[in-house]
């Protein structure tokens, strides 16, 4: 077993632990705290796959500033034990079933879909170097500058949203 | 060199979606719902990156980058809206807040 091999197995354990903590955690602050090991385990996740600006990003943005804000409104609103109530008979007779169904069937395709296709199991990828935050950053304010600045008209928008929704109404 | 094949990332972001979904179904506590829409998020952003790395095209980490930059305008709307239920209603339970439920 190799060491990518060996780094994808303990970052996908890590992941998948942290996603089923979230789960079945009780404590909102628990479940932010498991959040951010999945978010960290991706992150090395991506690394792999030689996306190194999204990994940092993944490190800044989400498990830096996003779960800061988590945390915060967390504390703010002093989140007790979730309080457990009777679920619903749809929810649990026919819910679980077609949520393991969409996961399996999701599964299926996916796996089907990259083991058909020698490129995706990287045998005859052309190029395994690490993508270029150089060409990256020369696509995005090149080809895509529209929707960059279109997000940032939406970025104003949710910061006027928040302090007009966070204002106490008077 | 010895690559993991993309397919492993797929089946492991199948994975994470699938749990996101089956919490954000049996999760009560707003803040912890969000949550799990943010895992979901994640596992998209997973497929968008392995598929970025089997094509070896740049364009899907533009997409990882947009859904980040929505992730978190979402949270920061979403989250001012939870504080001004919480003050409101005086609950984070989401069957407690259900005057527009049929």
């Amino acid at each position: 077993m190799s060491i990518p091999f060996l780094l994808f197995f303990i970052s996908a354990g890590i992941a998948v632990v942290g996603a089923l903590l979230l789960i079945v955690a009780r404590e909102p602050i628990h479940s932010a705290l498991a959040l951010i090991l999945v978010m960290v385990a991706l992150a090395v996740l991506y690394l792999l796959l030689g996306a190194e600006f999204i990994a940092a990003v993944q490190i800044i943005v989400y498990a830096g500033a996003v779960m800061v804000l988590f945390v915060f409104v967390i504390m703010l609103l002093n989140a007790g034990v979730e309080e457990r109530t009777n679920y619903s008979k749809l929810a649990k007779f026919a819910g679980v079933p077609l949520g393991v169904f969409l996961l399996l069937e999701i599964a299926h395709w996916m796996w089907r879909s990259a083991a058909g296709s020698t490129v995706a199991n990287g045998a005859g990828a052309p190029n395994q170097a690490a993508f270029s935050t150089v060409d990256l950053s020369k696509l995005l304010f090149q080809d895509y500058l529209f929707p960059f600045e279109a997000t940032s008209i939406l970025i104003l928008i949710a910061i006027l949203g928040a302090l007009v929704l966070a204002k106490r109404g008077e | 060199m010895n690559v993991v094949p993309i397919s492993y990332y797929l089946v492991l972001s199948a994975i994470l979606f699938g749990l996101g979904v089956v919490g954000f179904i049996f999760k009560r506590n707003i803040i912890t719902i969000y949550m799990e829409i943010e895992l979901m998020l994640n596992a998209v952003n997973l497929a968008f990156v392995a598929f970025a790395r089997a094509h070896n095209h740049l364009d899907g980490l533009v997409y990882v980058f947009f859904v980040i930059v929505v992730a978190a305008a979402e949270a920061a709307v979403g989250l001012a809206i939870v504080i001004t239920i919480a003050n409101n209603r005086r609950t984070l339970n989401v069957e407690d807040v259900n005057l527009l439920k049929f």
